[in-house]
């Protein structure tokens, strides 16, 4: 679906008011990827990370100044207008509907912005209005809605053609909980019914850890990680806690690879790295267990240490 | 070629539909819009207490320079005046999301919005046209009239191709809005009176490089069986449709530029 | 007073910020300085004096309103009215600074950067391209006295309209009946000496001439003695007038927002 092979992009940025002074930015550094069609993936990186440069030349928005992309098979640069008609867009923070018009509105010159034929039209909005449950406000101006209405909106707009790939920026920013849950279960639910494509631009860990299951880290302009969640947490993970509950309370235990960090009457907290089910079963030979549970550590915190860890390897 | 033309209505359709909910905002705003315009008109009443023929334009002739002008720029402007919002797009970045959808940006930008309060500016110049050419006795035959028919449509071509030019400059800074004011509401300004009045370098720059002066000047000069001051050939007053299709044309050549040096400097 | 320099020097910074905006700003004025100029001379073809303006004294006229327009900013000012109407008046007012007091100030900060950056350019094309009229030192002086007084008379104005928004949600219509009214009657688009004579006589009656027509006429040395401090103390009139029923509507607008709970 998306290949990239080492793309770069470099811009020239002046400073000063007047007169400005030249210099050279390399926003993304000769990064390659593969995305294969019905993937669900996060794109991660600190800000000025070179994510919505990325994103802007995987959507046609951008030419590269080197490299090679080829989303659906289509250079995105050269061929912006056939691109457009297979993928969808939406960006959170910045609003893509009309302002003054109702939501309706809105979707009906999209449709013929698109050329969507009226019954895919009438079916996929259906779909939609049901789903994320539009109808209290399909008919007010969008510059009335609320932020969460206001979103789903905008995914509406984006998916109405029915396009194969789905570049979301910053999706959920600002929603509440219930909202937000709302967006991930529908976000899942296309990409499972409907084998669209999904490549998530986010900074909400939350959404990472429902959503995807791969991960792209982006920093300084170059990739810095790319795999599964379950690979992150392996090798950035550090330690994880297992907190076990013994029958009465004991000594802090002694074992090899952990130590204790808490204990509370029979429950201890013990600190490892590495595999829990050796831990566990040391553990099992050495006291009386009534019951264990194994605490990840937070991806907010893995992410930090990625972010951390790249910079020094630097 | 049909196809964008069922997009822009639909948005028009809704516009008007949006705007007239708020029927008592948009009578305010329409009567403002009438009233702040109607200050030009004042203004070549006041010029006109004074002396009784600019050059050799009389005040009727003037008021009818004068209304065309008003028509065409107050119709211009309810179609594209939303490009004076346009480098506030750039900056918030709504620019973008234009780039991801299947059609052409200028197409997008100039389809975004319609303004229908302008339509005070436009009665007005109205009013005055309907009292003035009563007064002309305007020797009307079949040529006079195919100009009138095609006057506002290339006046509205020009002055629109002048508008997206100028529009084009917030790809390279967004400060710089105000540029395009000098082109848009100062032409808006100079077409009003006549351009024989204006000096050799700035009437010159009207004919060949900002060419204005084909928005009313030169149709008028036929319409009203005027003799052009400066002497030029009775052909040019034909010229304005081609002067449209010429500016479109540039119009389109600078914006696709514009683009694509926003493409390749960073959105 | 301390404190109203920081805030002149806030309002001189907001637009200083922006220099190509300016720079937009200068090539505007400088194209319909050149377009107003040649229709005016035009005028001068048939007749060699209007309303006691010689050709001098017209095109002087033409370039100097182009430079004072931005000083005196008569229009397109609504920040006072979109804090009112998003209600960050209320927490203006709870401060011990007087909103009235921080706007002027403000607005003197202000208005010797559109004068300086925006006018002088222009002006100074004017000057080369044309043969304008320059004041002896007296009426320098006094021009200077005048444009200062002429932005708070325009402040005053615009705080007036502004503070209607407390109890008009959409101030648009208001501006626009205000703005076509002051803007003809200021000499802003025509200078009075071409206005009919009855028109010219109310015209200077009016604050609005005060904000335009009496700076550039000082300049242009149409009032000597008396007069000139006539014109002047007539200024200094309708600023205090201005600003006096400015404080009336703040204290009337502050009184509905307690009754709204604002």
């Amino acid at each position: 679906m998306i290949e990239v092979d080492e793309l770069s992009k470099q811009f020239v940025v002046r400073r000063g008011r007047f007169r400005r002074e030249r210099h050279v930015v390399e926003a993304v550094r000769g990064i390659s990827f593969r995305v294969e069609r019905g993937e669900l993936l996060g794109y991660l990186g600190p800000n000025g990370a070179g994510k919505s440069t990325t994103i802007k030349m995987l959507t046609g928005i951008l030419v590269p100044s080197s490299g090679r992309v080829s989303v659906a098979g289509l250079d995105p640069s050269r061929r912006r207008i056939e691109l457009a008609r297979r993928i969808g867009a939406m960006f959170g923070q910045r609003v893509q509907l009309w302002w003054d018009l109702p939501l309706l509105d809105s979707f009906e010159l999209l449709r013929h912005i698109y050329k969507v034929p009226p019954d895919r039209y009438r079916a996929s909005l259906a779909r939609f209005r049901e789903v994320l449950e539009l109808d209290p406000f399909l008919h007010t101006p969008v510059r009335q809605l609320s932020l969460g209405q206001r979103i789903r909106g905008e995914l509406t707009a984006a998916m109405l053609h029915g396009p194969e790939l789905l570049f979301l920026d910053e999706p959920t920013i600002g929603l509440d909980v219930v909202a937000k849950q709302r967006v991930r279960d529908f976000l899942v639910e296309i990409n499972r019914d409907e084998g669209v494509t999904v490549l998530l631009t986010t900074h909400d860990l939350g959404d990472i850890e429902r959503l995807c299951n791969r991960l792209l880290v982006i920093d300084q302009g170059s990739l810095i990680w790319d795999g599964t969640i379950a690979d992150l947490k392996e090798r950035y993970g550090g330690e994880r806690t297992l907190v076990v509950d013994l029958e009465e309370p004991a000594p802090p235990l002694e074992l090899p690879g952990a130590r204790v960090e808490r204990v509370d009457g029979p429950r201890q907290w013990l600190r490892f790295r590495g595999s829990a089910s050796e831990l566990t079963s040391t553990v099992a030979a050495s006291a009386r267990l009534v019951d264990l549970q194994i605490m990840e550590p937070d991806i907010e915190e893995i992410v930090r240490r990625i972010y951390g860890g790249a910079r020094r390897e630097r | 070629m049909v196809e964008p033309v069922l997009v822009w209505r639909r948005l028009v359709g809704a516009q008007i539909r949006s705007q007239f909910q708020y029927r008592l905002s948009f009578t305010i705003d329409l009567i403002g819009n009438f009233l702040i315009s109607f200050i030009d008109f004042l203004a070549v009443l006041v010029i006109f207490h004074n002396v009784t023929q600019l050059g050799t334009w009389r005040v009727r002739e003037v008021a009818f320079l004068y209304a065309f002008s008003s028509i065409s720029f107050a119709l211009t402007d309810l179609l594209i005046g939303h490009l004076d919002q346009f480098p506030q797009k750039i900056r918030d970045g709504t620019f973008d999301i234009l780039l991801v959808r299947p059609r052409s940006t200028l197409f997008q930008v100039i389809g975004s919005d319609f303004q229908l309060r302008r339509l005070g500016k436009a009665t007005q110049g109205a009013i005055v046209l309907a009292y003035v050419v009563g007064a002309l006795d305007i020797p009307w035959d079949a040529g006079r009239v195919a100009m009138l028919i095609v006057m506002v449509p290339s006046a509205i071509v020009i002055f629109g191709s002048v508008w997206v030019v100028g529009s084009c400059l917030a790809f390279w800074t967004t400060d710089g809005g105000e540029f395009t004011n000098a082109f848009t509401y100062g032409g808006n300004f100079m077409s009003q009176y006549p351009v024989d009045i204006l000096s050799t370098w700035l009437r010159r720059f009207l004919a060949y490089v900002v060419p204005l002066a084909f928005v009313c000047y030169f149709p008028a000069l036929y319409i009203l069986g005027k003799p052009d001051p400066l002497g030029l050939p009775r052909a040019v007053d034909f010229l304005s449709p081609l002067v449209a299709v010429g500016a479109a044309a540039v119009a389109s050549v600078a914006w696709r530029f514009a683009v694509r040096h926003y493409r390749s400097a960073g959105g | 007073m301390r404190l109203d320099w920081e805030i002149a020097k806030r309002g001189w910074r907001r637009y200083a910020a922006y220099p190509w905006a300016t720079a937009a700003g200068v090539f505007t004025n400088t194209i319909f300085g050149f377009i107003q100029a040649y229709i005016l001379l035009a005028v001068y073809r048939h007749r060699s004096d209007v309303g006691g303006y010689d050709t001098a004294d017209t095109l002087t006229y033409v370039w100097l309103a182009q430079a004072l327009i931005m000083t005196v900013y008569m229009f397109g000012w609504q920040e006072l009215a979109l804090r009112i109407r998003d209600g960050s008046i209320a927490t203006d007012l709870a401060r011990p600074l007087d909103p009235q007091r921080y706007w002027l100030a403000y607005d003197l900060g202000r208005a010797p950067y559109h004068f300086i950056f925006r006018g002088l350019i222009p002006f100074a094309i004017g000057a080369v391209v044309f043969r304008l009229h320059y004041p002896s030192a007296g009426d320098a002086f006094a021009f200077v006295l005048s444009v200062t007084l002429a932005v708070v008379v325009s402040l005053g104005f615009r705080f007036l309209y502004n503070s209607s928004a407390f109890w008009f949600i959409d101030v648009r219509g208001v501006m626009m009946v205000s703005l076509t009214v002051s803007l003809f009657l200021s000499g802003m688009v025509m200078p009075l000496a071409f206005f009919p004579h009855w028109l010219g006589v109310v015209a200077r009656a009016l604050p609005f001439a005060s904000i335009m027509q009496t700076p550039i006429d000082i300049w242009l040395g149409k009032h000597h003695g008396a007069s000139l401090a006539g014109v002047i103390a007539l200024q200094l009139l309708w600023a205090l007038v201005f600003l006096a029923l400015g404080r009336l509507t703040l204290r009337a607008g502050r009184g509905k927002l307690v009754i709204q709970g604002g």
